[in-house]
C-alpha cells in the first residue's frame, strides 16, 4: 500500500525529517507517537503534499505509484485522505456542498458517475448518523464558528463520506473530551477493512485504546527510533519520551 | 514568490469570453466634440427643443468643470475630442416586429446569449437590448403596456412620454452633478426608461443589454426608473464589449425615483472588456448611479456585480428622503490583471428612522486595484437613522491591493452607524484543505471566492446569480493556487 523509503522533508530550510523509512500494508493501522517537535505532522503533511513542506530525498510508493509525483488534489483523488491537526474554515461555503464537490471529484476520476444531491444527501445522513454529527453541521459553512471537538469530528465525518484507502489522522485526539474521542474513534474503527490502511499520529496513548494499532513506531528529533507493537504504545505512557533523547542522540552520531 | 503565488498568476489569464466585433454597417458621427456635435446627435434622434436645450445647458456646464482627480485610479488622460459620440447600425427604419431586427445585430446578441425573439425567451424577463449608441429591440413591451408598465427605450421615451421625461430627468443626478454626469447629459444616445404605475407590481424582471461594438466610440446611456406609490420592479443590466487596443469611454446615468411604499431592485452585471493581461484596452468605466427614496417606506436596492471595466468608477447611491425609508448595496468587485476600481456607495440618510445596509466585497487578483470608497451621511431631521457597513476585501496573491476609504457625516445624536471592515487573503491553508479533499485548484477558487461573495450573491435575481458566479470564474480562471 505505501513505502516510504529515507524520506528527508525541509520546512523553511530546516530538515525536519531526516530519513524516514516505514512500510504501510493494506488493512494495517500503524500508530506514529513522539514528543512534540519530532516531526509527526510533518510526516502527515508531507504525505498529503502540504506544498509547504519540501521533500529533499526519499521516495514514496503508493499503490505501486510515485506519490511524490502527484499534486495534492490528485493524492486525494486517488484514495489519500488527511484528517487535519487544525482544520480550515472556509466562510460562505456549505460543508454539504464542499463535500459533495469532493466526493463527485473523487468519482469523476474514477471514472464513476457523479452522485446527484438526492443521492448525496441519502449518503450524508447515513454517514452522519454513525458519526452522531449533527445534521445542522453539515449545513453550515466548512469548519466556519465551529468547536475545536466539532472541527475533529467534521474531519471524521468527511473521511467516512470519502472513503479513502489511506487515511492519515493528523492528532485528532488533539482538543477532544472523552466523549467526542470515543466517538470519533468508533467511526475510525467501523471503517477498519482488509484494503484500508491508516496512519495515526498523535501525542498520546490515550487514542490507542480506542483505536488499536498494530504498530506502533515513535518518532524523535526526526528520525524513527523504536517500532514494534501496541505494547510499545504502554511503555511509552509508563516511561514517557524522556529516555528517548538518548537514542535519538545515539542515532545522530 | 511561493509557489500559491505562482498558480494564482497562471490563473489569472483566460481570454475574454465576449470580445468579437459584429460587422454591421454603422453611421458613426465623426470624431471630436462640441455644440455642433451635441446639435448633431440631438437632430439624428428627432428630438423636441426641450431636449436639445437641456443637453446644451449640460455641454456648456461641462466645458467649466474638471474632470475629478481624487479617486484612487489612474489613467493617462482622456482625449474627449478623439472620441465618436454617436454610432448607430445604419438602417433607420423604424421596426415593426423584433423580427426586423438586423440579423448580424440579432447574432450578435444570441451569441451573448441575450435571444431577442420573445418565443425563445425562456425565463420572466423582458429585455431592452442597446447597441452602440441605439436601443435596438424592446422585448414584451405589449404585454407590459397592458399593466401600465412603460418600458421602452430612453429615445422613445423622450417622444411618447415628455412630461414624464421632463418631470424626472435630472432630478436625482442633475445635469451638472459631476463632470461625467455632465458629459453624459449634454451627448448621451439612447438607454432605458421604466415608468411601474401606482400599486402595480412588475411581474417580469426587467433587463437591459449594453453592448459597444464600433472602433473609437464612447457609450453614454441614460437610464431613468419610476416606481409610483406602492410599485415595485426589480431591472437587471448587463453590459458587454468586443476586445480593443485602445481605451474606450462609457460614461453612464442610471436615476431611480422611488415613491411612497414604493422598492426598485436595480441589478448590475458589468463585464465590459477589460484590457489585455497586460493592461492594454480596455473600457473606462465612469457611471453616476443615485436612487432617490422620496416617498415613505420606499426601498432602493442596488445589487452590482463589477468584474470588467480597465477603470471602474462608481457608487450607486440612494438618498432616503421619505421616513422610514431604506436603502440598500451590495457590491462584489473583481479587479485582475491591471484592472482598477473605485466603487462604493453613498447613503443619504434625511428622513426620519431611514436604514441603509452596505455589504461589499472586493477581490483582488493580478496587480488588480481595488478600493471601496463609501460615504454614510446623516442629516440633522434625520432621527433614529440606521446603517450597518461590511466592507471585506479579498487578496489573490501578493502584487495587489485593497483599499478602503469609509466616511461618515453624522448631525444627528441619535443615529447608529456600524462599520465592519476584514481583509483576507486566500491562504495557502485553504487551498490545501480543499486540495486535499480532491477539489482542484480551479475549483477551490471559484469555491472560496462565491464563499466569500455569498451575501451578495443571494440578493440577486437567480437566474442572474448561476451568470455572476460563472461570470467570477472566468474573471479569476488562472489567478489563484
Amino acid at each position: 500500500m505505501l513505502d516510504v523509503k529515507n524520506l528527508k522533508v525541509r520546512v523553511a530550510d530546516k530538515e525536519i525529517l531526516r530519513g524516514i523509512t516505514l512500510s504501510v500494508k493494506a488493512g494495517e493501522v500503524h500508530a506514529i507517537m513522539g514528543p512534540n517537535g519530532s516531526g509527526k505532522s510533518t510526516f502527515a503533511r508531507a504525505l498529503a503534499g502540504h506544498p509547504g513542506y519540501e521533500v529533499t530525498d526519499g521516495t514514496v510508493t503508493y499503490q505501486g505509484r510515485d506519490l511524490l509525483d502527484m499534486d495534492p488534489d490528485e493524492r486525494a483523488r486517488e484514495g489519500v485522505f488527511m484528517a487535519f491537526q487544525y482544520p480550515v474554515e472556509i466562510p460562505g461555503v456549505n460543508n454539504a456542498y464542499f463535500l459533495k464537490a469532493a466526493l463527485n471529484a473523487k468519482r469523476k476520476h474514477h471514472g464513476l458517475e457523479e452522485l446527484d444531491a438526492m443521492d448525496f444527501m441519502a449518503l450524508m445522513t447515513e454517514k452522519a448518523k454513525i458519526l452522531d454529527v449533527d445534521e445542522k453541521m453539515l449545513q453550515r459553512s466548512v469548519n466556519e464558528g465551529f468547536s475545536g471537538g466539532e472541527k475533529k469530528r467534521n474531519e471524521i465525518f468527511h473521511m467516512a463520506v470519502l472513503e479513502p484507502t489511506l487515511a492519515v489522522l493528523d492528532e485528532t485526539d488533539s482538543g477532544l473530551d472523552i466523549d467526542a474521542l470515543r466517538i470519533v474513534s468508533q467511526g475510525v474503527n467501523a471503517m477498519r477493512s482488509p484494503d484500508r490502511s491508516f496512519i495515526v499520529v498523535t501525542h498520546y496513548q490515550r487514542l490507542l485504546n480506542y483505536i488499536v494499532p498494530d504498530f506502533v513506531h515513535v518518532l524523535s528529533d526526526g528520525l524513527l527510533v523504536r517500532s514494534g507493537g501496541r505494547e510499545l504504545a504502554l511503555e511509552l505512557e509508563e516511561k514517557g519520551y524522556g529516555w528517548l533523547e538518548t537514542a535519538a542522540a545515539g542515532a545522530r552520531t | 514568490m511561493s509557489t500559491a503565488t505562482q498558480q494564482i498568476e497562471e490563473l489569472a489569464n483566460t481570454e475574454y469570453k465576449y470580445g468579437f466585433v459584429t460587422d454591421v454597417e454603422q453611421d458613426i458621427v465623426p470624431v471630436g466634440l462640441n455644440e455642433g456635435t451635441v446639435r448633431l446627435i440631438s437632430g439624428k434622434k428627432g428630438e423636441p427643443d426641450w431636449m436639445l436645450e437641456w443637453r446644451l445647458k449640460s455641454f456648456r456646464a461641462w466645458l467649466k468643470m474638471t474632470e475629478p482627480n481624487w479617486q484612487n485610479v489612474h489613467h493617462p488622460p482622456i482625449d474627449y475630442q478623439g472620441t465618436s459620440y454617436y454610432a448607430a447600425p445604419s438602417e433607420k427604419k423604424k421596426l415593426n416586429s423584433l423580427d426586423e431586427v438586423d440579423p448580424e445585430i440579432r447574432a450578435a446578441f444570441d451569441k451573448l446569449g441575450i435571444p431577442l425573439n420573445e418565443q425563445k425567451l425562456l425565463s420572466n424577463v423582458a429585455v431592452d437590448a442597446v447597441f452602440d449608441s441605439v436601443s435596438v429591440a424592446t422585448t414584451f413591451r405589449g404585454k407590459l403596456a397592458e399593466m401600465g408598465i412603460i418600458f421602452c427605450s430612453f429615445s422613445d421615451a423622450v417622444k411618447d412620454h415628455p412630461d414624464l421625461v421632463k418631470q424626472y430627468m435630472g432630478s436625482v443626478v442633475p445635469h451638472m452633478d459631476n463632470y461625467f454626469a455632465a458629459l453624459n447629459s449634454a451627448v448621451f444616445t439612447d438607454g432605458s426608461f421604466v415608468y411601474i404605475p401606482k400599486g402595480v407590481r412588475c411581474p417580469m424582471e426587467l433587463s437591459t443589454y449594453f453592448r459597444i461594438n464600433a472602433k473609437n466610440t464612447g457609450q453614454f446611456e441614460r437610464t431613468l426608473i419610476i416606481a409610483d406609490e406602492g410599485a415595485y420592479v426589480s431591472y437587471l443590466e448587463g453590459c458587454t464589449a468586443p476586445m480593443r487596443d485602445e481605451n474606450q469611454l462609457h460614461a453612464a446615468v442610471v436615476e431611480l425615483v422611488a415613491h411612497t411604499d414604493a422598492t426598485i431592485k436595480y441589478s448590475t452585471v458589468q463585464n465590459w472588456y477589460p484590457g489585455d493581461k497586460n493592461g492594454k484596452g480596455g473600457i473606462y468605466n465612469f457611471v453616476t448611479k443615485r436612487g432617490i427614496c422620496k416617498g415613505a417606506r420606499s426601498k432602493i436596492t442596488w445589487t452590482q456585480v463589477e468584474t470588467g471595466s480597465a477603470i471602474t468608477w462608481k457608487y450607486p447611491s440612494c438618498i432616503l428622503l421619505g421616513d422610514d425609508s431604506v436603502g440598500e448595496f451590495y457590491s462584489v468587485a473583481v479587479t485582475n490583471n491591471y484592472q482598477q476600481a473605485d466603487t462604493g456607495t453613498k447613503m443619504i440618510h434625511l428622513g426620519k428612522n431611514t436604514r441603509s445596509t452596505i455589504v461589499s466585497k472586493g477581490i483582488s487578483a493580478g496587480k488588480g486595484q481595488n478600493t471601496y470608497r463609501g460615504a454614510v451621511k446623516i442629516g440633522k431631521n434625520a432621527t433614529n437613522a440606521r446603517n450597518y457597513s461590511q466592507c471585506d476585501s479579498l487578496l489573490l496573491g501578493d502584487r495587489c491591493g485593497a483599499h478602503t476609504f469609509p466616511y461618515l457625516e453624522i448631525k444627528n445624536s441619535t443615529a447608529k452607524v456600524e462599520h465592519e471592515a476584514s481583509t483576507s487573503k486566500i491562504g495557502e491553508d485553504q487551498m490545501f484543505y480543499c486540495e486535499q479533499r480532491g477539489i482542484s485548484k480551479e475549483d477551490a477558487i471559484n469555491m472560496i471566492v462565491n464563499g466569500f461573495c455569498k451575501d451578495v450573491f443571494r440578493e440577486l435575481p437567480m437566474e442572474f446569480a448561476v451568470e455572476a458566479q460563472k461570470l467570477l470564474g472566468v474573471s479569476l480562471e488562472g489567478s489563484v493556487g
